[in-house]
């Protein structure tokens, strides 16, 4: 039995068990996303791959591809909806694109411009995060966190140790380190982790190696993201 | 309380082990108690609790982080939080709040510095008929007046422990005003088991499929369906465990219904609950108690001894061999969230309340990834009824969708708060006729969650084909500005929502913000529409129903009483929201320069 489902009118095939993001993928169209990474059960919680079924939005990569579903994507309402989405992504942290060592391989920046971000919109909220450098080779900057948890579940289920973990709730949510002093430096983190790989955005940034490829030159410098795809798909890169 | 010794901590939390075990499960259980006996959770007891249940140090804290009633700093001896929801205020809870403290000379949140108290907010702690309320450590005080308040004082000053507070001061009313179907009768001698054993789980099945009957939290899903989705998962086989869970979070401000059937229909719930682990096949329970209610415990447990002495519950129950069945109470600790089924799940299982992605859903995958039963308190003490007198019993009244009745939990402006049960399909004029409601400007169905309504829509029907409804009903008279509903049930989800997606937990905060621009009389008619958009976008997004539903109350009053926005819009379109004059106090304090050439000039 072959399952087809529609994305934006074209045929997609897929599997069963997939799921619309897997079907999407795998045909190679691209639906933006944060904190969606094949590599990882699929989370939900960033909410920028909605996309339309039934006359509702649903998540796509925690919804079940189904034969012959009708699933839109690329229509200006729906991205409006996503710009927005991102836009509260952007004023909840401190996110200073020009000045960040990311620019331009920031899967979160190169998401906006996707979506046709053009400024953050909503009112920032300017939150007080520290920065951590406590650890030798990597440091972690709490303003550029959007909580995916690809770090948590990076080190759950790929490394084995729950280095990180989210802690509070509601928009004093934030990410916490599992070490008695709550440093990165004291936790069992190591630089070969895949959890220092997974990170979207410039919150888990290696040291030393500041401003190596010039800004301008970077992935998302050359080509947008829905044709070049996320950080991890790269050649040699995460 | 200072600055607890090392060795006590230990030896409590040692002895809490001893109690609830060492699951891991149990994490949120110790640290109730730890918060209970210490005023705050130290951090000897959270690197105790993480060794001796084998969790990361980063899930400890982090609960605790979740969890309004838990705290990583000291609180004062007395830990006072009052009530803050509409109706509370409603009642003038903030001039008490004031009054308290100005008698004990500190502010809200931080410990005085003798130690002694602490005076917080809360969200609705369920005693809107009897407010306005407050939690002394954890125990309900109703019926607050300025003369309470101020005795309440003399007591923290002098020290005087909880167990020699006047009696009165914790007295919680039933207030039941009109009883139906379920409230007519709270007796029962375990009539329903009888019928299970004598007509097995099939038959029960059948009556409950007759009657109708839909959840009572909420979402009304048909609880025949779930029962018989929970027995038959897995293939239906009997050697995968299987668990019941009785939602008792209650945490919709303005119900109590279920505070009410717990402490005087005790019985019919936990027959319920017993009947469903005969249908299904479960030998555990848990009653999930929403911290508030946690004075209820004691007579909760004293039912649960008595109903093993009767044989009701625990091993061979009836004299049936195998039917083996027994009820444990997990206590919440300030999360409304938790009243979400699968958030409630993961509290139980000791983690924060968020959300689990659905599906699988409970009935299939639950309580330690078991197929588990969660259902509303109401809804077990139906099913329970169904059983013993049979489908047509429920079925004979209410609607076509909506069999049987409905227990409201009244309160607001009306001369008689409490408890009424109607059949459903029962209009609201009829309620507010009954309750003694005059004036009426709006009522808000279904708790902050539900719909705000306008006088035009009094002859609309309680029932899930029109207005479905938990049971929460609260009552705006004309001398009300309906702004501070909005206000207060805005500052309410952003306090609530759990944080997991971003729509509700940015928005919701987004959305608290332009509310209370508007009350400043700062807003635009721009700002409107920003609500609007925003309350979309979260409607659309969000992961759960909590950030479903928590616009409603916004996009609600926008369409249906935009004057209480539109009288304070300061221009015709747009203002900014940031104010170069406040920006530049610092500069001026700091020059010591604030002559009007130092002043930025508003454009009007
Ligand atoms: C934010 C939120 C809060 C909820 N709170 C409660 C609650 O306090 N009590 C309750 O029974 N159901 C609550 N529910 C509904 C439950 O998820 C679930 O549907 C219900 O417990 C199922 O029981 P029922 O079928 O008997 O209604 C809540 C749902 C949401 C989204
Ligand atoms: S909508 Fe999202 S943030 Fe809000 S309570 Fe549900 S999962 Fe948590």
């Amino acid at each position: 039995m072959s399952t087809t489902l529609s994305l934006d009118g074209r045929p997609i095939p897929f599997t069963p068990g997939q799921t619309i993001m897997d079907a999407a993928l795998a045909a190679g169209i691209y639906i933006p996303h944060l904190c969606h990474n094949p590599d990882y059960a699929p989370h939900g919680s960033c909410r920028v791959c909605m996309v339309g079924v039934g006359g509702r939005l649903v998540s796509a990569c925690t919804t079940a591809a189904l034969d012959g579903m009708t699933v839109e994507s690329n229509t200006e309402t729906i991205q409006s909806t996503r710009r927005s989405i991102v836009q509260m992504l952007f004023v909840e942290g401190n996110h200073v694109c020009p000045a960040c060592e990311r620019s331009g391989s920031c899967q979160l920046q190169a998401v906006a411009y996707y979506v046709g971000m053009l400024s953050p919109h909503f009112p920032q909220f300017f939150p007080q995060r520290p920065v951590d450098a406590s650890h030798p080779d990597f440091m972690i900057d709490f303003n550029r966190c959007i909580l995916c948890e690809l770090c948590v579940r990076a080190s759950r289920d790929h490394d084995h140790k729950r280095v990180f973990a989210v802690s509070g709730r509601g928009l004093a949510s934030h990410l916490v380190i599992d070490s008695p002093s709550g440093l990165l430096g004291d936790s069992h983190f190591a630089a070969s982790d895949r959890a220092a790989q997974v990170c979207p955005t410039g919150a888990i940034l290696p040291k030393h190696r500041g401003y190596e490829q010039p800004i301008g030159q970077r992935l998302y410098d050359q080509a947008p993201i829905s044709v070049v795809g996320d950080l991890r798909a790269q050649p040699g890169g995460e | 309380m200072g600055e607890p010794v090392d060795s006590k901590v230990q030896a409590f939390v040692a002895r809490s082990l001893g109690l609830y075990g060492q699951a891991p499960e149990y994490l949120l259980q110790h640290l109730i108690a730890v918060q209970q006996q210490f005023g705050w959770v130290p951090p000897t007891a959270v690197d105790a609790l993480a060794a001796a249940l084998d969790v990361a140090h980063a899930q400890v804290r982090g609960a605790v982080a979740f969890y309004a009633f838990l705290h990583d700093q000291p609180r004062g001896d007395f830990d006072i939080l009052f009530s803050d929801n509409i109706t509370d205020r409603m009642l003038g809870n903030q001039r008490l709040v004031g009054l308290l403290a100005e008698r004990l000379g500190l502010g809200l949140d931080a410990p005085r510095a003798d130690g002694r108290v602490t005076i917080g907010l809360t969200s609705c702690t369920g005693m809107c008929d009897q407010g306005p309320a407050l939690l002394v450590n954890g125990q309900a005080v109703t019926a607050l007046t300025a003369a309470r308040v101020d005795r309440i004082a003399d007591l923290v000053e002098e020290g005087v422990p909880l167990e020699r507070w006047p009696g009165a001061f914790f007295r919680v009313e039933d207030n039941i005003r009109r009883r139906g179907l379920l409230l007519s009768n709270p007796a029962t001698d375990g009539a329903s088991l009888r019928r299970l054993l004598d007509g097995g789980a099939d038959a029960a099945l059948a009556e409950l499929e007759r009657s109708g009957l839909r959840g009572r939290g909420g979402a009304g899903f048909t609880t025949a369906l779930k029962w018989r989705f929970c027995r038959e998962a897995e293939g239906g086989d009997r050697t995968v465990p299987r668990f019941v869970v009785c939602n008792a979070d209650e945490g919709e401000p303005g119900t109590f219904k279920d505070r009410v059937l717990l402490t005087s229909y005790t019985d019919l719930v936990f027959e319920g609950m017993t009947l469903c682990a005969g249908v299904i096949g479960a030998r555990l329970g848990f009653l999930y108690l929403r911290g508030e209610y946690r004075y209820l415990v004691p007579h909760l447990e004293s039912v649960l001894a008595r109903r093993r002495a009767e044989g009701l519950l625990g091993k061979d129950i009836l004299g049936q061999q195998g039917f083996d069945f027994d009820i444990a109470i997990h206590l919440g600790a300030g999360a409304y969230i938790c009243g979400e089924e699968s958030a409630l799940i993961e509290s139980l299982e000791g983690k924060r309340g968020v959300t689990r992605k659905r599906p699988p859903f409970p009935v299939i995958s639950g309580y330690q990834d078991r197929p588990t039963v969660v259902n509303n308190v109401e809804t077990f003490l139906a099913a329970a009824r169904v059983v013993q007198w049979g489908g047509y019993w429920l079925r004979g009244e209410g609607t076509d969708q909506s069999a049987g009745s409905k227990i409201l939990s009244v309160s607001g402006d009306c001369a008689r708060p409490g408890i009424y049960e109607y059949p459903f399909g029962t209009p609201v004029h009829r309620v507010l006729t009954d309750c003694g409601a005059e004036e009426v400007q709006a009522v808000q169905v279904s708790g902050a969650a539900g719909t705000t309504l306008a006088p035009a829509e009094f002859d609309r029907l309680l029932a899930f084909e029109d207005l479905p409804t938990a049971g929460s009903f609260m009552i705006f008279d004309r001398s009300r500005d309906l702004l501070d509903l909005v206000r207060n049930f805005a500052a309410f989800f952003a306090h609530e929502s759990c944080g997991f997606c971003t729509p509700c937990r940015v928005g919701t905060a987004l959305l608290r913000n332009l509310v209370e621009k508007v009350a400043a009389g700062q807003a635009s008619a721009h700002d409107l529409q920003e609500l609007r958009d925003i309350g979309a976008v979260m409607r659309q997004t969000s992961y759960c129903g909590l950030g479903h539903t928590a616009p409603n109350h916004v996009l609600n009053t926008l369409d249906k009483f935009p004057a209480i926005y539109r009288r304070r819009l300061r221009s015709a379109d747009y203002s900014p929201s940031f104010d170069l004059d406040a920006a530049l106090a610092s500069a001026r304090a700091l020059t010591g320069r604030d002559g009007v050439a130092d002043h930025v000039e508003e454009e009007a």
